[in-house]
């Protein structure tokens, strides 16, 4: 066992993990949020990324020591319990990109941490953004819609 | 409150997404319970073997193993193997198939052994040290190979040709013979892995003592599912409750009643404890059924000024190394719609069921028709070039009139509505098909490295499964019902538990439109409960577009069953006759004086204190109704697609996606799209990406997504989308189903676009999926044919 102290969604936990733990399964295991799905054992589907130090990163990637002192932040971080939801799932809400809501998670973690290098991108910008999160239901249609609805309403609110 | 509101046809935002968007789902994987321990499969390492042992004591000295348990210690669980539900001839040959194998390894799933231990890494760890010896036996994949029977996979059965269906025919068969033109094409359409973003799993708990038992499941057919899982494992259907929680997409992968899901309700029964269990994408690659797997011989007779009068199809069906619960079903339900839109003279289908070693196939979204939607299409394709005809004039020559009464199709059923021209138009229109024809010309008298492709595919279908006695007719052992019941709750919000099991489709929000509507509240007051066979009773469950047209239809019979007792009572409390009373605006007023009346809120009270109903009116305002179709519904429509082919290197890049579709009346206008968008989506996959591909041994290569290309964002198109509107008149509501129509309308259209565009170089076939490497290598061999 080894202990690590990681900072999740704005709480510092400090707990003991096998060094073989993925990030993934520390976050949804150890610490019980279980809104970060996994889809894959190849780390091809992006299902799982979370936020690491603000960046969008493959949480089945890496090893929860490696997250040691540093900032997770999940979909359960995204906006406050009652609180009005962030731009992103609003927008995925509106446009209607979500079907069975998987891969959703991942997504709009994914297209947030995007929307920070890139506030106001091109269709083609943010497909090639996801090019390392996979979705059966939506044929991408509406998740490209909802990204670039939701980065309308970021610049506008500023 | 009383509203006057439609909305039915509005695109009402969904009631599913809150929580989904907060990360709060109920998938499978989000539940545990006190004292659960985890259960692993045993996967064998060869795909065609006899056993000859399987040591397990090492396995079982594992740290956290509970138990480690072969197929011969399991046996006095079993009250019944699996179950396939659909045998579609008489003299149909039925492989056993136990939920381990005991004999044989028959494909590269079949699990040898299951291990229950405390933790999911435990169960894992210790089922690779379950040492499998075992004699390797000559692997079958190849249709041909597999139907010489050179290597069986069932001794018992004596043969791989398991099964034969013959649709019959219809009209003159020497067509197919004396036509002025006669195409005859072969057609390979490979393997497709569903994957569904989130794979099986499941969890199985009870008391043993009571011998009542629970399984969630991520399924989409808790309601089948009991029904087979009680004749596996010998629970009674009453004391067998199956709940299919939030469930990541389906498409057909999730119809099924499953190995593992019997397993971890025998293992509960016998271990005490709650098992769970959760698939790895890689064994999701080799456990959960497959689509496709079809060779068909095709023949189109026609004239030379492009009149086809007939089309006659023999296919090669695989079905894998056992059948899963409808397996030789999906080759003949595709075998209703080989007539395509048109109206024919000549028809003729048949087919062969293989048993491979691979495995099982079965339902894929479009289950049979995108496979017949294929060959159907590249053969009118085949016959245009073969005559100098443009392909959409081919088409509009061959369309069926309209017709807006159940009519009689070459097929032998009867459609229940279509007029297919308006959406060959519109979609030319949208796809600019004149303009694009017109740069083709020029790319291709200029040489262009990149070369333009036009495709398109008219297309019909079948869905809303099913009037329950052409089911029985077709030897299928259940009905094609739903159930639908709806309880008013005093002051005003309704309750209403629907047969169908929704896993995306926005169910919980469209049938609070119906009801919404029928009964003049609003949306937000109406909660839709499904997926539990404790909460809706009554269910045939989500698969082959039946949703709307069957469970939608029973939702809106339950409504009037509904107004029909608040009718009573409402007539009760204002003193007239039921007929005095008009149902307008959300409420029953009475007529000549409309203020004097009562909603749907207030009758619900009433019926719940039931201070003073009428005589014979029991309390609760409620309605529960069971429908069965008629008939099936028949969407259509046009899908056309513009690729640009780099000639240097195969590589295609889709530059125009139009999709038409008629798929009657709209409940939810922005469901329906999403529906659409989501199966092209998986048609584009089909067409130019995805393919199961096995190595010479018959181990399955692609083995994992970074084999198998599922496409992301970059890879899918935008897509332009319109609709035509011929409602069914199967149902009142109108509606014929959206779910399948993507999956089955764009392979054509694609690989009819590569082909068109490469056409003029000589190439006349290529196969799915239309790689870079299989456009380029079909470039070199017609340049070899012209040399």
């Amino acid at each position: 066992m080894t202990q690590i102290s990681v900072t999740v969604n704005r709480t510092t936990h400090a707990a003991d993990v096998e060094p073989r733990t993925l990030l993934v399964y520390f976050i949804r295991e150890q610490l019980g949020l279980v809104g970060t799905n996994v889809g894959c054992d190849t780390s091809s589907c992006g299902t799982c990324t979370v936020h690491l130090d603000g960046e969008a990163v493959k949480s089945c990637t890496l090893l929860a020591v490696q997250a040691d002192g540093r900032e997770v932040t999940t979909i359960e971080g995204m906006a406050e319990t009652g609180g009005p939801m962030h731009p992103l799932q609003d927008a995925f809400h509106r446009n209607h990109g979500l079907q069975c809501g998987y891969c959703t998670p991942g997504m709009i973690m994914a297209a947030a941490s995007y929307l920070n290098e890139n506030p106001s991108p091109t269709q083609e910008e943010v497909r090639e953004s996801l090019e390392g999160n996979l979705c059966r239901c939506t044929g991408y249609q509406n998740i490209v819609a909802s990204i670039l609805d939701a980065a309308g309403q970021m610049a506008t609110k500023g | 409150m009383a509203t006057t509101e439609q909305y039915i046809g509005q695109p009402l935002l969904r009631k599913e997404d809150a929580k989904l968007l907060a990360g709060q789902g109920s998938f499978i994987d989000n539940q545990s319970m006190a004292g659960m321990v985890w259960m692993a499969l045993v996967r064998p390492p060869y795909v065609h073997a006899t056993i000859d042992s399987i040591d397990t004591a090492a396995a079982a000295a594992m740290p956290g193993v509970l138990a480690v348990f072969t197929a011969a210690d399991l046996q006095g669980e079993w009250a019944g193997s699996l179950p396939m539900v659909w045998p579609i001839t008489e003299d149909i040959k039925m492989p056993v198939h136990w939920p381990l194998t005991g004999d044989k390894i028959r494909f590269g799933g079949d699990a040898v052994a299951v291990v229950v231990a405390d933790t999911r890494g435990q169960a894992e760890d210790a089922a690779e040290a379950v040492v499998v010896a075992a004699t390797a036996l000559p692997a079958v994949r190849d249709l041909e190979d597999a139907a010489s029977d050179r290597s069986v996979v069932h001794e018992d059965l004596g043969t791989n040709n398991v099964v034969h269906w013959n649709h019959g025919g219809a009209g003159d068969q020497e067509v197919f013979t004396n036509a002025p033109v006669i195409v005859q094409e072969r057609y390979t359409q490979p393997r497709l892995i569903p994957n569904a973003m989130e794979t099986r799993g499941c969890l199985a708990y009870g008391s043993p003592a009571a011998g009542e038992f629970t399984l969630v499941s991520a399924t989409q057919i808790p309601h089948i599912a009991r029904v087979g899982h009680s004749l596996v494992t010998g629970i009674p259907q009453n004391k067998l409750r199956i709940i299919a929680p939030d469930v990541g997409g389906g498409f057909g992968s999730k119809l099924n009643v499953y190995a593992e899901e019997s397993l971890a309700l025998a293992l509960a029964r016998k271990l005490n404890r709650p098992v769970k269990w959760i698939e790895t994408r890689s064994e999701n690659y080799v456990a959960t059924i497959h689509g496709r797997g079809t060779l068909h011989d095709c023949t189109l007779a026609g004239t030379e000024d492009g009149k086809i009068l007939g089309m006659k199809f023999v296919e090669l069906a695989d079905m894998g190394a056992y059948y899963q619960l409808l397996t030789p079903g999906i080759p003949e339900l595709g075998g209703w719609v080989y007539m395509g839109p048109y109206d024919i003279g000549s028809y003729w289908f048949e087919f062969t069921g293989v048993m491979t070693n691979a495995t099982p196939t079965d339902a894929y979204r479009g289950a049979g028709r995108p496979e017949a939607t294929f060959v159907v299409e590249r053969l009118v394709d085949a016959f245009a070039r073969r005559i100098g005809m443009d392909p959409t004039e081919v088409r509009r020559k061959n369309l069926h009139a309209p017709f807006d009464e159940a009519t009689p199709f070459i097929c032998g059923l009867s459609v229940d509505s279509g007029n297919y021209e308006p959406a060959l138009d519109r979609a030319m229109e949208l796809a600019d098909y004149t303009q694009f024809r017109k740069e083709q010309a020029t790319r291709r008298d200029s040489g262009d490295i990149n070369q333009l492709g036009i495709g398109v595919c008219t297309y019909i279908e079948m869905c809303g499964l099913a009037p329950s006695s052409i089911l029985g007719a077709l030897r299928y052992v259940a009905g094609g019902w739903d159930g639908a019941e709806i309880e008013c709750r005093p002051f005003g919000k309704v309750v209403v538990r629907t047969g169908t099991s929704p896993h995306g489709q926005g169910h919980e929000t469209a049938w609070a439109q119906i009801v919404a509507d029928g009964l003049g509240v609003t949306p937000d007051d109406v909660e839709v409960l499904h997926g539990d066979t404790s909460v809706s009773r009554i269910g045939m469950d989500t698969y082959g577009s039946r949703s709307v047209s069957v469970g939608g239809e029973a939702i809106r019979l339950a409504v009037e069953k509904v107004r029909a007792k608040a009718r009573k009572i409402a007539a009760h409390e204002l003193e007239v006759a039921e007929d005095d009373l008009d149902w307008t605006d959300g409420a029953f007023r009475v007529k000549g004086a409309p203020d004097k009346a009562r909603t749907i809120p207030d009758i619900a009270t009433s019926a719940w204190h039931a201070h003073s109903l009428p005589a014979g009116v029991e309390p609760m305002l409620e309605g529960t109704a069971v429908y069965d179709p008629p008939n099936f519904t028949w969407p259509g429509g046009t899908h056309i697609c513009v690729v640009e082919v780099d000639t240097a290197t195969g590589k295609t890049a889709i530059v125009r996606y139009v999709a038409v579709d008629d798929c009657g009346n709209v409940i939810n206008p922005m469901i329906v799209d999403g529906q659409v968008h989501g199966g092209v989506a998986q048609g584009v996959a089909e067409a130019l990406y995805e393919e199961a591909i096995y190595d010479e041994l018959g181990n399955l290569a692609s083995s994992n997504m970074t084999q198998y290309l599922v496409p992301s964002a970059s890879e899918i198109p935008e897509m332009l989308l319109d609709r035509t509107v011929t409602p069914s008149t199967t149902n009142a509501l109108g509606v014929k189903g959206i779910g399948e129509a993507g999956t089955i309308a764009s392979p054509p259209a694609i690989v009819n676009a590569v082909i068109d565009a490469v056409s003029h170089l000589g190439v006349t076939s290529i196969d799915k999926p239309a790689t870079p490497e299989r456009v380029w290598r079909a470039i070199q061999d017609a340049k070899g044919g012209a040399a």
